[in-house]
């Protein structure tokens, strides 16, 4: 009986000194990881260009990270860069296009980045992009109501009254810069009751009918359809956003990559975003 | 035999690892802290106002949840009918759906044009977009905690000092107050502290279903996600002030514990 007593208690704190030597080791380890973490900057480190294709000839898959805003064109344009090229997919991540660069700048694997305006894609380190964005449509802000505009908005003064539920696109995002320009141009200032990530998001609300307005491109409305109306801003074309698109340096497929940002500027890309309301670059 | 009895050799081996998984990204997060400039970061008036908005808040919303969940608990501990199951199960949901979920669900309740929403809306009580709408979430997601935490207490208690005390002369209202509660109160304690905690750290259902402003619906993670694409400094000053409220109310939890069991 004795005999076991010791063996357990040697054993158990032999344990325990293994767990605390183990566990210093490793904490040394992980504020070491920590520190060097953000000295050491940013590491994509991916193989560029599996290029095996004929050249001239196009395959693989195109990943395209785009503003929220660009959604249905985007879709559209993709499957007709498909059906152009055989043998292509085009994958796309939509979002606001602030939270796309902060992916993109901490290593999501995006070969295309089709920004909401010049900013934002500004935000982005010039050592990821390969050569110069070039601008590929603008659009500007419209005002979304309920279908039929029960409450009869007519412009942004009739958004200040106190019982319209207002809805707008946060500072950083674009769609927030432009509801700033366009509130500075028309020397109006709203108030908003909640200020959205995206403009998708704002679009949301005025569907649901959870807010009665919301500051949104022309292109949104459009794309809604009969879910909202339109009610134009006369300061609009004061705050322009312009649509760039750039191509990643570690694009898996740079050629791929600056195939489809040529096709999105092409005669063929740019018939499909002015049919859905955008601007000319 | 003196001592704990041993734990096999090789239990150790995925501890550790388990324990640096949650350790490592929460020490890596606090590396990027840039001292200097933290204390201005954490008191600008952004801030300043989602800790307040956050901390009245989660401390609204614990508060609710103990007057509505803990007599929910103590009615799941001594019921017995089958059905207590099936409705155990549908009130510890918002344990188990993700927050966005939630918040839609809230939405269909209570939002404009929601099922409890539109009626209240009509008589001038608007819920959507205010401070409310906040407590009102964190709530739905924290209160499930509180009451599964009591439960369990309850359970492990039984009701044999109730019912000693009821031969003894005392109605039930004098039994709950007097007996129960005050012998359920450890399990009472770490229900609540988790209950505030997950309130604390609510973000879904509160960005869907209350929105985003500052001042009045931007609690600290939405201030957070909001700064991380606009000035990740303040981002992860803010976060590194979450998790320092976190260890708080997580230690005060444990500490009361301890002294129980001593």
């Amino acid at each position: 009986m004795t005999q076991v007593r010791i063996c357990d208690e040697g054993r158990a704190s032999m344990i325990q000194r293994a767990i605390r030597t183990v566990a210093v080791v490793m904490t040394a380890l992980a504020l070491l990881a920590g520190t060097a973490g953000c000295a050491a900057g940013q590491d994509t480190g991916r193989d560029s260009g599996s290029a095996t294709e004929t050249p001239g000839v196009l395959h693989g898959t195109v990943t395209v990270f785009a503003a929220a805003s660009l959604q249905q064109t985007f879709t559209t344009i993709g499957h007709d860069f498909e059906r152009a090229h055989p043998g292509t997919t085009v994958r796309f991540s939509f979002a606001g296009s602030s939270d796309l660069v902060t992916q993109i700048d901490a290593g999501a694997p995006a070969d295309v980045f089709a920004a909401a305006d010049q900013a934002s894609m500004a935000k982005l380190p010039t050592d990821l992009l390969e050569g110069t964005p070039r601008a590929f449509a603008t659009n500007v802000l419209e005002i979304a109501v309920a279908p039929g505009n029960p409450l009869g908005i007519g412009g942004l003064d009739d958004l200040t009254a106190h019982d319209v539920q207002l809805v707008t696109c946060a500072a950083p995002v674009p769609c927030g810069a432009a509801t700033a320009r366009v509130e500075q141009a028309a020397g109006v200032t709203l108030h908003p009751v909640s200020e959205e990530q995206s403009v998708t998001d704002v679009l949301g609300k005025v569907e649901s009918g959870q807010a009665d307005a919301g500051l949104v491109y022309v292109t949104d409305v459009r794309g809604a359809g009969r879910e909202v109306t339109g009610v134009p801003i006369a300061a609009a074309d004061r705050a322009v956003n312009t649509y760039p698109i750039g191509v990643l340096r570690d694009a898996a497929d740079p050629a791929l990559a600056r195939a489809f940002s040529t096709y999105v500027r092409s005669a063929a890309g740019q018939r499909v975003l002015a049919d859905a309301g955008f601007g000319k670059p | 035999m003196t001592g704990r009895p041993p734990v096999p050799w090789w239990l150790p081996l995925p501890a550790v690892v388990g324990g640096l998984f949650v350790v490592v990204p929460v020490v890596a997060m606090t590396g990027r802290v840039d001292p200097g400039s933290f204390l201005a970061l954490v008191t600008a008036p952004a801030s300043l106002s989602a800790l307040g908005l956050s901390l009245g808040t989660a401390a609204a919303a614990t508060g609710i949840a103990f007057v509505l969940g803990y007599p929910l608990a103590v009615l799941f501990a001594r019921s017995r009918s089958r059905w207590t199951g099936i409705a155990r199960a549908v009130v510890l949901l918002p344990l188990v759906l993700p927050p966005v979920v939630g918040g839609l669900a809230l939405l269909a309740a209570f939002g404009r044009l929601g099922v409890l929403g539109a009626f209240l809306d009509d008589h001038g009580l608007r819920i959507a977009f205010t401070t409310g709408a906040v407590v009102i979430a964190q709530t739905f997601v924290a209160m499930p905690f509180l009451v599964a935490s009591v439960e369990g207490a309850l359970r492990v208690e039984g009701d044999r000092y109730e019912r000693v005390a009821a031969t003894l002369g005392a109605g039930p209202t004098r039994t709950f107050l007097t007996v129960t509660t005050p012998r359920v109160l450890p399990g009472l304690r770490s229900g609540l502290v988790l209950c505030f905690a997950r309130a604390l750290g609510e973000f879904g259902a509160t960005l869907t279903f209350a929105g985003s402003l500052q001042g009045v619906t931007r609690t600290l993670p939405l201030e957070v996600y909001l700064q991380r694409e606009v000035d990740p400094d303040t981002a992860v000053a803010l976060a590194l002030v979450l998790v320092v409220v976190a260890l708080v109310v997580i230690g005060a939890s444990s500490v009361r514990e301890r002294a129980v069991l001593r």
